[in-house]
């Protein structure tokens, strides 16, 4: 039976060999195999590949000149500067929501930090490595002001505009399920194509993430013309992510994420950094890695929160500038805070 | 002696070398060599990739609820459905896409071909205007030409447009009378069908004794009419059609509703093909000698009546096998009605692979797919093919 299967597989691969079509079978390469971590294939290529969405602003976007800005970003470039002591040694890759996992998973690019929303599934079925969550999010739905619509119920018989393999394709699935409203989904690969044709009216809402509607609608041609619903479908934690049983990498990614955390706790920012060098606290200097093995025990330099804090700056500060106060969208931390302020944000100890 | 025996061995080595049955058979088995390993390869690199990850082949996944819903669906789907319904589902999307597409791109294209030989100069700067348009536009861009430009410029519900109040267009879609249910739609169909086929053998009936007696023939021909009238009356009549009707404060009930995702990837499909179609039919036409025309012209025949009996079927043999493989790309571009959101078997493919995290098995599945229904255009073709060749005699 085994045998048969296999060679059913066979042709199918010779198949996807020839036409060159399928983006799993045709990316291998050496590069992937073996045994050797990551870590050490991003170490001696002295680049960072990292993939993110690129169309969203406040957490990632390519402006006219081609530079990339926002939170999901600046975690990528937090790992860069690590790494290599230089937060502008990353390659990003703008990947598609369909696209995301398989490039991960290919080895296309090292990590995402893509607004992905960390669930069960993808961490074990879909076979993903869930860093801590850098934004904490619920799905939301965006209508026209004019339409009349106030709740969920509203949208029997008529169409609401998603992004395809997203969470949130599944959530509102769920959500109307629940309320046992007849809805139409309109389902597009491209979230472009998605926010197009909710604007020209073929679809009454359209849902995504709070944070991204936000985001995107400041984009739409009438911003005030768009509303939030006063609805929260579900929790989003979104974050960054690297492939399963890899843990040599993940923890890099992993201990760096929490390290932004940590370092707004200590309250060291960029700018002050250089003042906690040569601290009588031994937590802050087991931190910045002038005491202990923190860092080399991970395969990196000790000081890599150094590097990190200067370069890139601490989680509040990563916020401030891309949505919060320093945004255009001056959203509230809320959720995003640190637990002492009453939001979730919360770093094991560096010990 | 030694020497001699020796000489004989070197001789025979060198026959065998230049033997060119022995290259014949050695370039076979290494042909062979490489493809096993390449397969070998592939296949050991999957499974250390999946063993890597975690993760097993199968597709016992297929039996999990799929979760999502999907827009439109020629079969009934609910969200906690498998996943294997989900892309069944997918499938019969894809399915009426490519039927309807391969029914109109053969009348778009062979009128356009026609046209391309109208003494109508109109008719024919027309035919190549929309040959050279459109077979140098990418099908993507002509697909996102039809979603965003074409279709979105129809008004809102509230002011949709009606033609004589039976068919009705607004941005969500077309809206079209259909039989009450799909029984009655598939009896209508093969009402036609046997109606078509009974017709068929009646005019040939007819023919046949109008060439033996240079008359009569009248009842055959009188039952004819007789079989149109019965079917257009079951058609018309039989099949409780469904007509859409206009609601208060805008949209509709009732009917078929093709919705604007459908409309604009079929448009897009049958327009594009159509051209390449158009072509093949110019190229055939043109490859039938010209005396041919000549000598159907000095029989007397009208025009029409050249290209219909004469001209049109010797170039059938040229123009089908060209068709077939225009079929097929139909079939495979029809995957590009993912990127204006119709819910066809791509695009479920993708969400599937996408929610389990299993892109291997699902593309197998699409694969296959794909090829299968290519394959049973290629059986049907050559079928075709076989029928319109020369037969000699």
């Amino acid at each position: 039976m085994k045998k048969w299967g296999f060679l059913g597989l066979a042709a199918a691969l010779t198949l996807a060999a020839c036409g060159g079509s399928t983006d799993t079978a045709s990316d291998g390469g050496p590069g992937t195999s073996g045994g050797a971590s990551r870590l050490q294939t991003v170490l001696s290529r002295g680049q960072l590949i990292c993939g993110v969405d690129g169309g969203i602003p406040g957490f990632s976007f390519v402006d006219e000149s081609g530079a990339y800005s926002g939170l999901d970003v600046e975690v990528c470039r937090a790992v860069a500067a690590a790494l290599f002591d230089d937060p502008n040694a990353v390659e990003f890759r703008r990947l598609d929501s369909t696209e995301r996992f398989t490039a991960l998973s290919g080895g296309e690019v090292d990590m995402l930090s893509r607004n992905t929303t960390w669930t069960i599934s993808r961490d074990t079925s879909v076979g993903m490595e869930f860093a801590p969550t850098t934004f904490y999010d619920g799905q939301g739905m965006m209508v026209r002001v004019d339409s009349g619509i106030t709740d969920l119920e509203d949208f029997a018989g008529r169409a609401v505009c998603v992004e395809t393999g997203t969470t949130t394709e599944l959530n509102l699935t769920d959500q109307m399920r629940r309320l046992g409203v007849e809805f139409e989904p309109v389902v597009f690969q491209d979230a472009d194509a998605a926010y197009a044709a909710y604007d020209e009216g073929r679809c009454e809402g359209i849902t995504s993430d709070k944070s991204q509607l936000i985001a995107r609608r400041s984009t739409l041609p009438n911003p005030d013309e768009h509303t939030l619903l006063e609805v929260t479908m579900s929790k989003e934690p979104l974050g960054p992510l690297t492939v399963n049983n890899d843990s040599a990498w993940f923890d890099v990614v992993k201990w760096v994420t929490f390290g932004l955390i940590q370092a707004e706790e200590f309250g060291i920012t960029s700018e002050n950094v250089e003042e906690f060098l040569g601290s009588d606290d031994p937590n802050i200097a087991r931190f910045l890695g002038e005491e202990g093995t923190l860092g080399t025990d991970m395969g990196l330099p000790n000081d890599f929160m150094y590097r990190v804090v200067t370069h890139v700056g601490n989680y509040g500060e990563i916020y401030e500038r891309n949505l919060g106060s320093e945004s255009e969208f001056n959203l509230e931390r809320g959720l995003n805070d640190l637990w002492t302020n009453g939001g979730l944000l919360y770093a094991p100890p560096f010990r | 002696m030694v020497s001699h025996s020796d000489d004989t061995q070197k001789l025979s080595l060198k026959r065998v070398l230049r033997d060119e049955r022995f290259w014949k058979i050695a370039f076979q088995v290494i042909t062979a060599l490489v493809v096993l390993l390449l397969i070998a390869f592939f296949i050991g690199n999957l499974n250390a990739n999946l063993t890597r990850r975690g993760t097993a082949f199968g597709f016992n996944f297929m039996r999990n609820p799929a979760g999502f819903s999907i827009g439109e669906s020629a079969i009934r789907y609910l969200p906690n459905d498998p996943y294997w319904k989900a892309l069944l589902v997918g499938f019969s999307n894809t399915f009426t896409l490519v039927v309807a597409g391969i029914a109109l791109t053969t009348v778009v294209g062979v009128a356009a071909g026609v046209a391309s030989f109208s003494q109508n100069w109109l008719l024919y700067k027309l035919s190549r205007v929309y040959v050279g348009l459109v077979r140098n536009v990418p099908l993507l861009l002509q697909l996102f030409f039809w979603y965003f430009a074409v279709y979105s410029n129809l008004p809102r519900p509230e002011n949709q447009i009606s033609f004589v109040g039976i068919v009705y267009l607004n941005n969500r879609g077309v809206y079209i009378p259909w039989p009450a249910t799909a029984q009655l739609a598939l009896f209508g169909v093969g009402v036609v069908i046997v109606g078509a086929i009974a017709a068929f053998f009646l005019w040939q009936w007819h023919l046949k004794i109008r060439v033996a007696t240079a008359t009569g023939g009248k009842p055959q021909l009188y039952g004819l009419i007789g079989l149109g009238v019965l079917v257009a009356a079951i058609v018309v009549f039989g099949l409780n059609w469904r007509i859409p009707e206009e609601v208060e404060g805008g949209g509709v009930v009732g009917g078929l509703r093709l919705s604007r995702e459908y409309v604009a990837s079929l448009s897009a499909l049958v327009f594009y093909t159509s051209a390449f179609v158009a072509e093949i039919v110019r190229a055939g036409i043109q490859s039938v000698s010209k005396g041919q025309w000549e000598a159907a012209r000095s029989l007397g025949l009208p025009a029409p009546s050249v290209m219909r009996l004469v001209v049109f079927p010797q170039a059938m043999r040229v123009i089908i096998p060209p068709l077939n493989s225009e079929y097929m790309n139909l079939t495979k571009n029809s995957s590009l009605a993912f990127a204006v959101a119709f819910p066809e078997i791509y695009s479920i493919a993708n969400t599937t692979f996408n929610q389990t995290g299993r892109p291997v098995e699902v593309f197998l599945v699409l694969m296959a797919t794909y090829l299968v229904m290519c394959l049973i255009i290629t059986l049907v073709m050559n079928q075709l093919n076989r029928a319109v060749q020369f037969k000699e005699r």
